[in-house]
């Protein structure tokens, strides 16, 4: 496609919007995958991939660092333990004491479950909600949805997106990285935020 | 690096029907929400939905008249109720089980099976948590199980297992609801991103959470997925340990017996493959997805319902052993009475379809047979909610004193209640098939050979990624 480059590119999105990401195409894993290696070794940070399932392999060919949500869910795992046992403590120890059983008010077989339970409700909520959190998702608006092309990412297309706000972003260069990774199509997708 | 693929030596088979592409996957399972439901959903749907009113007006007449309602006496002061309650949770346990457990296995062909299970999973939990909430006599006052600051300055009792159950069962439904929404966003991505009609596009999109298929999204996201399997699988043991513990922590014989939280998790197992089944062959012939959910699916999830079938059988034979070893006359008469006395013809219908069906599938003849195969997973649901009514009621009906043994009798409430809950899962379910992706398409692809990037590169491929990393991060 190299002789394609004094084309002009299409540009999808609103009337009047501003130029915000080039958005590359490819057919393959595979092709998607060295695509990310290539953007990577150039130095580009604010891009990302788009595959309709998780292909293997991908964090270390965009170069991402290790999840961190890992140390939420840990946080909140110790949060919900405690929390049960302050409760159980509070509820059977100090304010409400009384002997069922002949078991004594603090008797600490009978915390296992309640602990049990808490520690996995509130490690579950971190683990979803901290997933959010850090994808800040719910977003319903992001300028690659003004693409109509890419709403095969979600079926069999694979796709790079590299943001004009890059500090290594070049009108010319960035086009031609993506255009040498052999993609079935690039456009210029804009909008109107900032 | 092709690690996707079947080991053909020890007899693998592919996941799904070779040729089947991505787009092929996202077209079979979308396009049962897109297109109008066959007639027979509409049948279904509607006899379900009957079900779930007369669901709701026994429930209307149980709570404006009370508990007498229902047949349960003195000494049989559980029945039904607590069955349904049991047997319900019971059924919930194959979906965390197909997608927590067989997840962290690396058992990839639970991908074609998971989405539907763990819908399963959240709908009998719904119908469980209806019969603790109900039987409590006066439910103006159920809010006593939660342990809420109050006026009268009580709380509840952290030793009961009553209490424990609130809190297994409450988490188990919470954490089975967010582990099926998580594994549905991309999912209702795909819906969004091929719906034709703002409506659709709206809802699902909504719904979706404006997924764009980021790989740095999927990152976390697969994090998160690995997370939630790993905290389900401990969770999903002890929601039905803890709702043995109803049982074995009492003085009651026949309950009060250690094998209790292995046995019911096995038989919860059970009755829950058997009830993935049931539904599954339905709607895989119905909505036509026999090229994603193949026999190989089946032959599996029979091997494992003949795995706890045995171990169930295994768990009857022990109690009889254990009630004879323990030298306890009220052990040995409660077992010599369930086999023998009143109730011996619920006692060998459980045997029967418990024991003796499940066994079949040794031979592979008949483990690959469909309708075989759906006759067993029927014998088994009824089989386990024998199990239940075995273990609560002929337990209870002749207690420590002869003079107040009785026999208990359903009442038509006691029916009307237990078929209106099958009518709110079974509308719960047909809602779910068609509104939502009800096979995990991202999760589908991913299993394909064509997804991994590396199925033609060589070994030093990965090895060249760790090398490009570190020089990138010097």
């Amino acid at each position: 496609m190299a002789d394609a480059t004094n084309k002009p590119l299409t540009r999808v999105g609103p009337e009047g919007g501003t130029p915000v990401l080039l958005l590359a195409e490819y057919d393959t894993p595979a092709a998607v995958m060295h695509a990310a290696e290539k953007v990577r070794d150039a130095g580009f940070t604010r891009w990302d991939v788009h595959t309709p399932f998780p292909v293997h392999g991908m964090d270390k060919a965009m170069g991402l660092p290790d999840s961190r949500l890992g140390w939420i869910v840990a946080t909140m795992a110790l949060i919900g333990f405690s929390t049960a046992v302050s409760l159980i403590t509070w509820a059977n120890v100090v304010s409400y004491p009384f002997i069922v059983g002949g078991k004594p008010a603090f008797s600490i077989p009978s915390y296992a479950p309640v602990c049990f339970e808490l520690t996995v409700l509130l490690s579950a909520f971190g683990a979803v909600f901290g997933m959010f959190g850090l994808n800040k998702l719910p977003r319903h608006h992001h300028a690659v949805f003004e693409s109509d092309r890419f709403r095969a990412v979600t079926d069999d297309k694979f796709f790079v997106s590299v943001e004009y706000a890059d500090p290594k972003f070049d009108d010319v260069r960035t086009r031609e990285l993506l255009e040498s990774t052999k993609p079935n199509h690039i456009e210029i997708v804009e909008d109107n935020e900032s | 690096m092709s690690n996707d693929g079947p080991i053909q030596d020890i007899g693998e088979k592919h996941l799904v029907v070779p040729g089947t592409t991505f787009r092929k996957i996202t077209e079979a399972v979308s396009r049962v929400t897109e297109t109008p439901a066959p007639r027979g959903w509409w049948i279904m749907f509607l006899t379900a939905l009957l079900f779930t009113g007369v669901l709701g007006a026994a429930i209307g007449y149980l709570f404006f008249r009370g508990v007498g309602v229902w047949g349960n006496n003195s000494p049989v002061g559980w029945a039904w109720d607590i069955t349904n309650f049991v047997w319900w949770v019971g059924i919930g346990h194959a979906g965390t089980l197909i997608s927590a457990v067989l997840f962290l296995f690396r058992q990839k062909w639970r991908t074609s099976i998971n989405r539907f299970a763990e819908a399963m999973t959240i709908f009998a939990v719904i119908c469980a948590l209806i019969f603790p909430g109900i039987h409590v006599g006066r439910v103006w006052h159920a809010y006593y199980m939660f342990p809420i600051p109050n006026s009268m300055a009580i709380w509840p009792n952290f030793k009961s297992p009553l209490l424990w159950d609130v809190f297994a069962v409450g988490t188990y439904f919470t954490v089975s609801t967010l582990f099926w929404f998580t594994g549905l966003i991309p999912d209702f991505a795909t819906l969004r991103d091929r719906s034709a009609n703002r409506i659709r596009r709206a809802v699902y999109g909504f719904l979706a959470l404006g997924w764009r298929s980021s790989n740095r999204h999927w990152q976390n996201y697969e994090r998160a997925y690995m997370i939630l399997a790993a905290l389900s699988t401990p969770l999903v043991l002890s929601v039905h340990s803890v709702v043995s513990f109803d049982f074995a922590t009492s003085v009651e014989p026949g309950w009060h017996a250690t094998i209790f939280p292995p046995y019911f998790v096995a038989g919860a197992i059970f009755s829950g493959f058997a009830m993935v089944l049931t539904l599954m062959l339905v709607a895989r012939s119905v909505f036509k997805l026999t090229d994603l959910v193949t026999m190989t699916h089946i032959e599996l999830m029979n091997k494992i319902i003949l795995a706890t079938g045995t171990i169930v059988g295994y768990a009857y034979a022990m109690e009889f052993f254990i009630a004879w070893y323990s030298g306890n006359q009220y052990e040995r008469y409660v077992f010599l009475n369930r086999a023998f006395g009143p109730y011996a013809w619920a006692y060998w219908t459980m045997i029967s379809c418990n024991v003796i069906s499940p066994q079949l599938f040794w031979f592979k003849k008949l483990r690959t047979n469909i309708p075989l195969t759906f006759v067993i997973s029927i014998f088994v649901n009824i089989g386990m909610w024998f199990e239940r009514f075995v273990i609560i009621v002929t337990s209870l009906h002749r207690d420590f004193i002869p003079s107040s043994w009785g026999y208990f009798h359903p009442t038509p409430v006691d029916i009307a209640i237990y078929m209106g809950s099958l009518g709110l899962f079974f509308t719960l379910f047909l809602l779910f098939i068609r509104w939502v992706p009800m096979i995990a398409i991202a999760e589908l692809k991913s299993v394909l050979p064509e997804a991994s990037a590396h199925h033609h590169a060589d070994d030093h491929h990965g090895h060249d990624h760790d090398h490009a990393h570190a020089a990138k991060a010097e």
